[in-house]
């Protein structure tokens, strides 16, 4: 047996994670979908006297949508999401991301509240969460609160979720009718985690740019809004926004980027990768936006 | 300390066959698999989600065992690579095209092949070759260069269509 002996807990109701979570304090962690926490685990990466398994919370699964948001519960599988389709209309982005999240084996285990809360910054949906202005729903001994997803990821695999709160569901807001978006990453293989890469979603009212969010991942400690972009974008006339204009924007985006090196790739080309992918991306949504 | 990890029942349908143990938390699906039920057909090579040998079916879902604890299929059923054939002597589609197409040489991932392909087959009977692609890109093969591999897929399909009535 690879993983160190630990204790196993299967609650059936979210206040039973929780109390079991204040017990326990940061002696447990919380198992959702394990296809990146169980590996931890074999490697003996990481090790933990409890493991709070989510697996059997009913009512932490599931899609609702009431015309204005989207919500989705933490233990939703993504390959679920992937294929539900009220996500795909309402939320094209996050199902399109979702096809980069490992292979569909991995998918039909792992979960969208999962994804959010390991908070790797090379994953894509921490990424697609906050252009698409999703907030998180959170329970705690001491109530719930909703956190945005901006405001999510404090570093790298931390988010700034107490260890005895639970991130239990996450909403998205139905995006207006005039939009566009993409997702583009540079990985080793299909289903790895990103060397670089960047998600966006635009919005367009009278032939001009009304929000713009642009978020790169795989570049940093977290993922990393792109708030200068956006303040360029925002107000402009679709027509000015022109090849050369987009080259500018996409330098503007990684200028104050320092990723890091590591085995797969150096700093210097995480940059350079993640200033042509946000290029790439500002052409595609826009050319989406346009056909709106 | 704790006070030991204790042992949990597990109740799983294996290959159709229910099957009761007992079982330390930390004991994966694929070490169960092999070590108690002698189902050695489910491979393990990287034990760490990576090369997709170790493929099993959870609830008709192609699922990495090396990534799940065995009290986490409990009450599930499991099909592995043994039980997807109608017989001890019958091959399925998939294994008969992979046969036919030199689908495998050393045979080491085909276990996990076999079983990733019956599912995606199962939800795509008619895949596009990128699809195709796509699909096997979660399995590690170091043999074939995974030429043999995409046609026994296509010719799975081919087979799965006539078994249906449908003339390809």
């Amino acid at each position: 047996m690879k993983p160190a002996p630990f204790r196993l807990h299967r609650p059936d109701r979210v206040a039973e994670a929780i109390e079991l979570l204040s017990v326990y304090g940061d002696e447990a962690k919380v198992l959702a979908g394990g296809q990146s926490l169980m590996p931890l685990l074999a490697l003996r990466l990481a090790r933990f006297e409890e493991l709070v398994d989510l697996n059997r919370i009913g009512e932490l699964s599931g899609i609702s949508f009431d015309g204005e948001e989207l919500v989705i519960g933490a233990m939703t599988r993504q390959a679920d999401v992937e294929v539900a389709p009220e996500v795909r209309k309402s939320a094209p982005l996050l199902a399109r991301a979702l096809r980069y999240v490992g292979h569909f084996q991995i998918r039909n285990r792992g979960t969208v509240g999962g994804s959010l809360a390991h908070a790797d910054p090379a994953a894509e949906l921490p990424a697609v969460a906050m252009v698409l202005g999703a907030v998180v729903d959170v329970v705690g001994p001491r109530g719930a609160r909703q956190v945005p997803a901006e405001e999510l990821f404090a570093e790298r695999w931390t988010t700034v979720l107490d260890v005895d709160e639970l991130l239990v569901s996450v909403r998205i807001p139905v995006m207006p009718a005039e939009a566009g978006f993409a997702v583009e990453e540079v990985a080793r293989r299909h289903g790895d985690f990103a060397m670089a890469g960047v998600a966006c979603a635009l919005s367009s009212g009278h032939g001009r740019v009304d929000r713009a969010r642009i978020a790169l991942f795989g570049v940093g400690r977290t993922p990393l809004l792109c708030p200068l972009v956006a303040k360029e974008m925002e107000g402009s006339l679709l027509d000015e926004l022109h090849p050369a204009a987009l080259d500018e924007l996409a330098a503007l985006a990684t200028a104050d980027l320092d990723p890091p090196d590591d085995v797969h790739a150096t700093g210097s080309y995480r940059r350079a990768v993640a200033a042509h992918l946000v290029g790439r991306a500002l052409i595609n949504s826009l050319e989406e936006l346009r056909r709106a | 300390m704790h006070d030991g990890p204790g042992e949990l029942s597990v109740t799983v349908e294996v290959n159709g066959q229910l099957i009761h143990g007992r079982v330390e938390p930390r004991l994966t699906l694929a070490d169960w698999l092999r070590d108690d039920c002698l189902l050695t057909g489910t491979h393990l090579g990287c034990e760490h989600g990576v090369c997709g040998s170790c493929t099993v079916l959870l609830d008709d879902r192609a699922v990495r065992s090396c990534l799940l604890l065995c009290a986490q299929a409990d009450r599930c059923s499991v099909t592995t690579v043994e039980g997807l054939a109608s017989g001890p002597d019958e091959l399925s589609p998939v294994q008969r095209a992979f046969m036919e197409c030199h689908g495998l040489q050393c045979g080491f991932c085909t276990p996990g092949f076999v079983v990733s392909v019956t599912a995606f087959l199962a939800a795509n009977p008619a895949p596009t070759d990128d699809e195709i692609a796509e699909a096997l890109s979660g399995n590690l093969c170091r043999c074939t260069g995974y030429q043999g591999i995409i046609a026994a897929v296509r010719r799975a399909a081919e087979h799965m269509a006539e078994a249906r009535g449908e003339v390809s």
